[in-house]
């Protein structure tokens, strides 16, 4: 190494050094304690207690139930917990599509356009624990918009209707919640981003596309589909690692996760295992588990998804 | 004017008025919660109850919500924590990212790339599996219930990190050699060339960052305990937890909360659009 180049080293250090500091203290540090305390049976006041693979087997592990007669999981909460993580996170693709339509629409040079776009993009900006209160507002079964609507529509048809209790019934609360994030997201960050992707979309495609006579629909799916595809491709790795890791703010505003758990997702049990039970031993072997669950999953994404992407 | 030209300014003119019409829809459907939501604020608290008739003008207005909701729930004091904590913080993460950035885009060091990966990398770790060790740090540190508790461990971004990175890179380089060549420090080139150069990325990393700050929940959430700590979002939720069925307080104090969000956007759209784009397609 030349005196110059260890120089720019020693000058790379200082610059790196606030922030790689903080990261070792807040970011590895505590990926490496929380690995510690999973292996740990530990309430914050008495000292940690090593207890080996125990919460790894009490979470994900089974054992034969005398009373039931047939095998059940160490913790059925937590599978009823993936469950409706999982089950929030089909309203995935379908804001997406949603995304892609508003985007597709709002990429037509007329007048005005830019104004819908700061509607759309509305929602996501105020996004937080005052929309949520909204949301339960309009979803209150007796007197909400929603209700009310629904009712007087039944007056005005002449039959009298009702609409569900949506958050207050273990069938209607995912889907209220989902039905919240599709408003919410729609015209938010992804379809800023199919927005700018879809006018990257080299030009001279379209006029090959139109000279050889292809229809509106054709052309979406020979060029801008292809075209847009790594665009799809990073939203849709975001949205499931976000999908993971989701449902805090809305069980803990709105729902404290019910009725019966019915929008319990991981993220609040973790907490709840945490900070109302203290099991940090618990709660941590929670997190390592769904850390490697979005590890995987990225990896596997990216190994297969990343080949069917085109790259323009 | 041949047939065909007209047949084809009449398909594009059908179809910009489909386009109006499917887009007005939709903006109709964002707007009525917040339409609702102002609404509902401006109606007397019984009046909440009898809107079993839905009147989309109301019949009376009334701004008793507002003072009420500000006396509940001490607005001054949450806004003054929410921006505290969101100010320092920003200039904070703006601050480490921006010197991190310029490190990783225009020095050269060993094991710099691999440095850079790994920082990318940690994007993927959950937040759920550092709030433990974190809070178990900050109790240790006897932080809990600080001001200091609720910016420090949030100033530290990859993301920022990499968003600067990405902009930093496509800055022409003479400006900075001819520095060099004035004699100009690292820093000095960092403080007056690079950082004026980078005033939208920088606008854009700000605008996210506060916004981060200002809406953060579950961190501020674990770590404060008294009320007089309390950010916006807490308090808020709080309120609603305490007032179960005052809707029209709920919206008031909603209202009231939205507003500082709402400016900002206004003023700052650009960034904001642009820095979505930013980090999506250079990723």
């Amino acid at each position: 190494m030349t005196r110059r180049q260890k120089a720019e080293s020693l000058a790379a250090l200082a610059f790196l050094a606030p922030n790689v500091a903080g990261f070792l203290v807040f970011t590895l540090l505590p990926v490496l304690g929380a690995f510690l305390l999973a292996f740990t049976n530990w309430d914050l006041f008495r000292p940690p207690r090593w207890v080996g693979l125990f919460n790894f087997v009490s979470l994900l592990g089974w054992h034969y139930d005398e009373y039931a007669g047939r095998t059940v999981m160490n913790d059925p909460f937590f599978w009823k917990y993936v469950y409706n993580t999982v089950f929030l996170m089909t309203a995935i693709p379908v804001g997406i599509a949603g995304s892609l339509i508003c985007a597709l629409l709002m990429n037509q040079k007329l007048r005005g356009i830019t104004v819908f776009r700061t509607i759309y993009f509305l929602p996501t900006v105020c996004s937080g624990v005052a929309i949520l209160i909204l949301w339960k507002w309009l979803y209150n079964n007796d007197i909400g918009l929603f209700n009310t609507l629904i009712r007087q529509f039944g007056d005005w048809i002449g039959v009298p209707l009702q609409g569900p209790n949506w958050l207050g019934s273990t069938e209607w609360a995912k889907p209220s919640l989902m039905l919240m994030g599709l408003w919410t997201g729609l015209g938010g960050f992804n379809m800023i981003l199919y927005l700018a992707a879809l006018q990257g979309v080299p030009r001279e495609q379209y006029e090959a596309a139109a000279m050889d006579g292809a229809s509106a629909w054709q052309t979406f799916w020979a060029v801008t589909w292809p075209g847009i595809s790594p665009t799809t491709f990073f939203i849709l790795i975001m949205s499931v690692i976000g999908g993971f890791q989701g449902g805090f703010m809305t069980a803990n505003v709105m729902t404290e996760g019910g009725p019966a758990g019915s929008t319990t997702t991981i993220e609040y049990y973790i907490y709840n295992v945490a900070f109302t039970r203290f099991l940090m031993g618990y709660a941590s072997a929670i997190a390592w588990v769904l850390f490697l669950v979005i590890l995987a999953i990225t990896l596997l994404t990216w190994r297969f998804g990343g080949r069917k992407v085109t790259y323009v | 004017m041949s047939d065909r030209t007209r047949s084809v300014r009449k398909t594009a003119l059908w179809k910009a008025a489909l386009t109006y019409l499917v887009l007005g829809l939709g903006a109709v459907t964002m707007l009525v919660p917040f339409y609702w939501m102002v609404l509902t604020s401006l109606q007397p608290p019984e009046m909440a109850f009898s809107m079993g008739q839905i009147r989309w003008i109301p019949e009376r207005i009334v701004w008793q919500n507002y003072p009420e909701a500000w006396k509940a729930i001490d607005i001054p004091r949450l806004y003054w924590n929410s921006i505290v904590v969101a100010v320092l913080g920003t200039l904070g993460q703006v601050l480490t990212s921006s010197l991190a950035a310029f490190a990783f885009a225009r020095l050269e060091f060993p094991g710099r790339d691999r440095l850079f990966f790994a920082y990318l990398a940690t994007m993927m770790v959950p937040g759920s599996v550092t709030m433990i060790p974190n809070f178990v740090l900050l109790r240790w540190l006897g932080w809990i219930d600080t001001y200091q508790a609720l910016i420090i461990p949030g100033m530290f971004s990859a993301y920022g990190t990499f968003l600067l990175r990405q902009f930093f890179m496509g800055l022409p380089t003479e400006l900075e050699d001819a520095a060099k060549i004035d004699g100009s420090s690292y820093a000095g080139i960092w403080a007056r060339v690079t950082l004026p150069l980078s005033r939208p990325a920088l606008a854009t990393l700000t605008t996210f960052t506060f916004m981060g700050f200002w809406g953060a929940y579950m961190w501020p959430l674990i770590i404060v305990q008294s009320p007089e700590l309390r950010t916006l979002p807490i308090g808020l939720a709080s309120f609603v937890g305490r007032y179960s069925a005052e809707y029209s307080l709920w919206m008031a104090a909603s209202v009231i909360a939205l507003i500082p969000v709402l400016l900002l956007f206004i003023f700052n759209q650009r960034y904001f659009q642009e820095g979505i784009k930013m980090s999506g397609i250079k990723g």
